[in-house]
């Protein structure tokens, strides 16, 4: 049988009654709700997560004037452990991942010289699920309780049903509710960003020759994409055992708390590094431009990278080193924490060749570079500290920890950032952050950073505990806690002057060319702000630094030799004679994945109330969501209706 | 999640900006085919992780709570004959791809709900089989088999249940006449995933009905 | 050329003047006379062997964090562009050579540093053995610290304060509080994790494991430790202490904890237990557990309660007697001390109760001028 039922005419179909007509519009206010554009989103995700590390930020000032002094009354002990369990919860899932979600989906497209991610409304989906997961979060406040177990949320204290009263409020439904939902959209863009790098590089574009960047947010979806589904696994088993009487850490019926320790920390030691290596790739990419000099060891860099998001699986239990796990394992894990360390170290090295013999210019995004590298050094080295176990046994779960991990996530991250939004912000808005302020911005951080954390090594070292509410006096541990409080309000000043600075900025910012800082990667060769479809004419690739080695080339000892100019440079300001924009199809924008992004709070509120009737009517709005986004095809068709296809 | 993104990813973008050929692609893979194999490796550490749990917690309920335990509840013979129904339906997936990869409209439909109607067969199966272990007293709290039982066995069905759905879907957009032979990536994508849940319950059945406990 | 040199030289020496300071500021600081919770000051043999593990890597720490930091500075400030220069800066891509050395000399320093590290993760996990090995159960409770002696002849039950003789080995079995019942029940505890930061490392309690973990000290005194995992609302107030005694001192107060100093049932009428129930959660009699809280008949005998909280002395007993939770936080849980003044206690009856247990549980009462007639 060979039947052959040719379909009717796709067109057709299309004409049926919708309820919802697509949304048209690509500028104005409205706009930016249904765009799908990955500029548009991205600077939605760094507005969004900027205002999260404001509020996480707010929580730590808070903790801070709590230890303050001794006995301190400003929190209750209830209060207290909310605080710092959202300023875990917020500053890992609500900054440190949706601002490498920034970063990626503004710059991955235009440095692989693509028009716009492989999923346009998948990149959607993953916003709306970020803002609307992290709204769900802190609605818990006003809804019996946020959440207080800790940001790793160790069962049974978090495990046990709420009649226990282990912890006061329904906290941790909202916590593993909403960290589940935060796990899909990162999934989500796990999976954009990969097929995105993987598969719509420009010509010539090999892998060897993409931006370092490119390559960490590689790494990062890849371990995004492995790490989320274990933790979600451990939540969904803590969500059961609270609410539908599953033993899965129950110790009475056979349950091992430290089974979720496991689960946890598989996920929970390559977020460590999802959190880190797109730092690690803003400043690979800001150091060779202010040296003038290629990045030294290119692809050891790019390998040092992979290895680190390899190793990164085998060290978890290093998080675990006192609950017991045996001399060998313990052994076990000590040795790789330690393997991990050379390719950290590999990488410094290679940032340090890179300036060395530059021709440095000291600008605010060189500044925070190179901020990061001294900062993460030391963050690094109290790593090392952690593999020798049985030092880890006095400095777990210590303020010597704490110390440790701001470190890397304050002192390296937030400081990569900082470099990252001076550096890329006028590619972003075609105008330049004041210099002086970002310098002021620059040193109070610094000092308020070194001045709140490196006490806290020693603190550690001298018995105190982190997740405690007070102490008392007597300990020796007064001076050192009070430098602490006054550092954390100086880096809320640094960050005071650069929201400043923003605002002073958009105001009457100078506006700037499309390559003011005679950048080397393919995002400096176009417009500022780019337009909507990225490339006039989709660029052809011969080597790493393309756009550099446009402008530049080399004497027959290595030295710098700028070209002529004119010609390919110029591309930027002139598009070519007859371009017409509108003859590059974009994708449209869509309501439909935030309809979906919207059912997973209102199913999440159906799991945390047991109401069933509010879950079965997110499920339905899913439904609905997925379902139109099934049908509704990626870009209209052009009203002219002149598609060859 | 994946659902809207592979049967709506046939026409997302390439890197010239217009709609996706696979061989436009830097691997010649297309964007969606693509998604789908990585979102799938995701779900595959996630039932992994549940599997994991399942072994580590199997044979605790001798020395901790007692209640019904595997050897006394689990009815081998029913619960083969449901799986071969769902390894049956991996058959007529295939077949269902090979029908419109060749235009054949009609066969895809029958082979479409065929699929389903195994599908189904298998959760009506599950279904039967966790009411009777109830009613013989094992439920999600009972002891460590009926926690880990349930919640992976439950999981693996709601990923059944998804996959049912899916097809259906598909399965209305073909008599809607909105999927024509160009775009049988669709079927081709909900066929993996649909594999994908298949090979899990091999690797479940085995966990739990085949290996002995003892 | 000259000025950039000098110009180096000055922020470098500004530089490691500024990290000197930091550095003995936070030092200097630290060690108050009072502080008995200090790793750094190990008053033991397992601590002082992890310290002595810890120093000459922390100092290479040191040495090589020194080291970027000042490479970082001089690369910065050496190498920087002066305003209106355009240097001819030579494209260096790598280096090969350079490559393998930064990986395989701090791979060699690691390999050197695996080796001790691997010694004393073994030799601290080695039990104790021999006739002087003091053996004790520690329950973790929310938010108090349970101890049973074990050895033959020495049953002791106390709370929150571990006497051990000077020199001898201490093995401590570390578990949750008893599995609930009747099953299938969800409440068996919470992680907590034992730590004396000046005896040995941390080791987590973790409920249905039984974890072991050594003490030895090697002068008398007393050592403070503290609950080093978050177990909850009270988490700080999870205190203990240690109390290193002569082996003489040790064996008096052993002998004056298995002493019955006032009869179960007097105690129990003493504290009006047909009221308040006293005896549903604590224990009155020498030796044994109490139910969900600390045995109280040696009481007195001990310097702090309420999880090492507070001293005890009679304004905080009594004051804990009348309203614990107030003291306390307690939060939602379900089996705390209660608030008695809400079930019909006077300030009056606390204070006889704590004149009572200041007197009749003590080996030698001093109770204060406020119990005089009560």
């Amino acid at each position: 049988m060979t039947t052959v039922e040719d379909p009717p005419a796709v067109v057709q179909a299309e004409r049926r009654i919708r309820i919802l007509e697509r949304p048209k519009a690509t500028t104005g206010k409205f706009s930016w709700v249904t765009t799908v554009d990955h500029k548009k989103i991205a600077i939605m995700y760094a507005t969004l997560a900027l205002g999260f590390f404001v509020v996480g930020g707010i929580e730590a000032l808070f903790i801070r004037l709590q230890l303050a002094q001794p006995d301190g009354t400003i929190l209750s002990a209830a209060r207290y452990n909310e605080f710092f369990t959202m300023h875990g919860t917020t500053m890992v899932f609500l900054l440190g991942m949706p601002i490498a979600a920034a970063f990626g989906n503004f710059l991955v497209p235009l440095m692989i010289g693509a028009r716009d991610v492989a999923f346009p409304r998948l990149n959607m989906l993953g916003f709306w699920v970020f803002a609307l997961g992290g709204v769900f979060l802190y609605s818990s406040f006003a809804l019996g309780g946020a959440p207080d177990g800790g940001w790793f949320g160790y069962a049974p204290l978090t495990s046990t049903p709420l009649a226990a009263g282990y912890l006061p409020g329904r906290g941790t439904d909202f916590w593993t509710v909403g960290i589940i939902m935060l796990g899909i959209g990162s999934v989500a863009t796990a999976v954009n960003f990969l097929v995105t790098i993987l598969n719509m590089r420009a010509p010539g574009m090999t892998m060897m020759r993409m931006p370092v960047f490119v390559w960490m947010m590689l790494v990062v979806a890849f371990l995004t994409l492995f790490a989320m589904p274990p933790v979600t696994a451990a939540l969904i088993m803590v969500f059961m055992d609270r609410n539908f009487h599953t033993n899965f850490f129950n110790a009475a019926a056979g349950g091992d708390p430290l089974m979720y320790q496991n689960l946890f920390w598989i996920f929970g030691h390559p977020e460590v590094y999802i959190l880190i290596l797109p730092g690690m790739g803003i400043v690979s990419e800001i150091l060779p431009v202010f040296s003038r000099k290629p990045l030294f060891g290119y692809s050891i860099v790019v390998f040092s990278g992979i290895a680190i998001g390899f190793l990164g699986w085998g060290v978890w239990a290093h998080h675990m080193f006192t609950s017991g796990l045996g001399p060998v394992a313990v052994s076990a894990f000590g040795l790789s924490t330690m393997l991990i360390a050379v390719p950290t170290g590999v990488k410094i090295f290679n940032w340090l060749a890179t300036v060395w013999g530059g021709a440095v210019r000291l600008r605010t995004p060189m500044l925070f570079a190179l901020g990061f590298i001294a900062q993460f050094t030391v963050g690094g080295l109290s790593g090392v500290m952690h593999s020798i176990v049985p030092s880890d046994t006095q400095q777990t779960d210590t303020y010597f920890v704490v110390a440790h991990f701001h470190y890397v996530l304050f002192g390296g991250l937030v400081f990569a950032v900082f470099g990252g939004f001076y550096y890329w912000w006028p590619k972003v808005f075609g105008t330049m952050l004041n210099e002086r302020m970002g310098k002021l911005n620059f040193w109070l951080m610094v000092i308020g950073f070194n001045l709140t954390f490196f006490p806290m090594h020693f603190l550690g070292f001298e018995g105190q505990p982190r997740r405690t509410y007070t102490y008392p006096s007597g300990m020796g541990w007064d001076t050192m806690n009070l430098l602490a409080t006054i550092g954390a309000f100086i880096i809320a000043t640094s960050v005071a002057v650069f929201i400043v600075n923003v605002i002073f900025t958009a105001r009457r910012g100078e506006r700037v060319s499309h390559d003011p800082w005679d950048g080397r990667t393919l995002e400096w060769s176009i417009p500022s702000p780019p337009p909507e479809y990225n490339f006039a004419v989709v660029p052809i690739v011969t080597g790493i630094d393309d756009y550099w080695h446009r402008k530049y080339t080399e004497d027959d000892e290595g030295r710098l030799v700028k070209l002529p100019a004119g010609g390919a440079v110029d591309e930027a300001e002139h598009e070519p004679a007859g371009f017409d924009p509108h003859s590059i199809h974009m994708p449209s924008p869509s309501y439909w994945p935030l309809i979906f992004a919207i059912a997973l709070p209102v199913m999440g509120y159906g799991f945390v109330f047991k109401n069933w009737f509010l879950l079965a009517a997110g499920v339905v709005v899913a439904f609905f969501g997925l379902n139109g986004w099934a049908i509704e095809p990626s870009a209209e068709p052009e009203p002219s209706g002149t598609e060859a296809h | 999640m994946a659902q809207a993104v592979v049967t709506a990813g046939s026409s997302e973008l390439a890197p010239d900006g217009h709609a996706d050929h696979s061989h436009d692609t830097n691997t010649g893979v297309s964007n969606p085919k693509l998604a789908i194999w990585l979102f799938l490796s995701s779900e595959a550490l996630f039932f992994g992780a549940f599997i994991s749990t399942y072994f580590l917690y199997r044979g605790r309920d001798a020395q901790f709570l007692k209640g019904p335990t595997p050897d006394k509840l689990l009815n081998i013979p029913f619960t083969s004959v449901t799986s071969f129904v769902l390894l049956m339906s991996s058959l007529t997936m295939v077949l269902a791809l090979a029908a419109i990869q060749r235009g054949d409209h009609r066969r895809l439909r029958i082979w479409l709900l065929a699929t389903a109607l195994f599908g189904a067969t298998f959760i009506g199966g599950q279904l039967y089989e966790f009411t009777e272990f109830y009613r013989q007293g094992l439920h999600l709290g009972t002891n460590m088999f009926g926690t880990t039982f349930f919640v992976l066995t439950g999981l693996h069905g709601a990923h059944v249940t998804v996959g049912i759905v899916w097809l259906l879907l598909v399965w209305s957009r073909s008599m809607q006449g909105r999927l024509p032979s160009e775009k049988s990536e669709a079927v081709e994508i909900a066929g993996l995933y649909w594999h994908f849940v298949d090979i899990v319950w091999i690797f479940i059945f085995t966990a739990i009905y085949l290996i002995p406990t003892h | 050329m000259l000025d950039r040199t000098q110009r180096f030289r000055r922020a470098g020496a500004t530089a490691a003047i500024a990290i000197a300071v930091a550095t003995l500021a936070s030092c200097g600081d630290s060690t108050g006379p009072k502080n008995k919770q200090n790793a750094l000051r190990p008053a033991g043999k397992y601590s002082r062997q992890i310290l002595h593990l810890t120093e000459p890597f922390f100092w290479i720490a040191v040495l090589v964090g020194l080291g970027v930091i000042g490479g970082t500075f001089f690369v910065a400030l050496r190498f920087r562009e002066k305003p209106g220069e355009e240097r001819a800066v030579k494209q260096v891509h790598g280096n090969t050579i350079l490559e393998i050395s930064w990986t395989i000399i701090p791979a060699l320093i690691l390999l050197v540093m695996a080796v001790p590290t691997i010694a004393t993760i073994f030799s601290l996990a080695k039990k104790p053995t021999g006739p002087n090995v003091v053996h004790v159960t520690v329950t973790a409770r929310q938010w108090w610290w349970q101890f049973h002696y074990d050895d033959p002849g020495n049953g002791v039950e106390t709370a929150n304060e571990l006497h051990i003789p000077v020199g001898a080995p201490v093995s401590l079995t570390l578990q949750g509080p008893p599995a609930c019942s009747p099953a299938p029940c969800y409440t068996n505890g919470v992680l907590h994790s034992f730590w004396v930061p000046e005896l040995n490392g941390k080791k987590d309690v973790v409920p249905g494991r039984k974890q072991f973990l050594k003490l030895e000290a090697d002068r008398p005194g007393t050592y403070l430790g503290q609950c080093a995992e978050y177990c909850g609302l009270s988490h700080a107030d999870m205190r203990l202490r240690v109390i290193v005694q002569t082996p003489a001192d040790y064996e008096a107060w052993v002998k004056s904890q298995l002493a019955t100093k006032t009869s179960e049932a007097a105690l129990q009428t003493g504290v009006n237990n047909a009221t308040y129930q006293c005896a549903s959660c604590h224990s009155f009699k020498s030796g044994t557990a109490g139910a969900a809280a600390p045995n109280l008949a040696h009481l007195a005998d001990r310097m702090a309660f309420a999880g090492d909280k507070y001293l005890l002395n009679y304004d905080n007993l009594w004051h804990w007697v009348y309203d614990a939770p107030g003291r306390k936080p307690m939060g939602k849980l379900v089996q705390h001390m209660p608030a008695f003044s809400q079930a019909g206690m006077s300030q009056a009856e606390a204070q006889k109760i704590a004149c009572f247990l200041l007197t009749n549980t003590a080996t030698n009462p001093n109770p204060p001028s406020e119990c005089a007639g009560k």
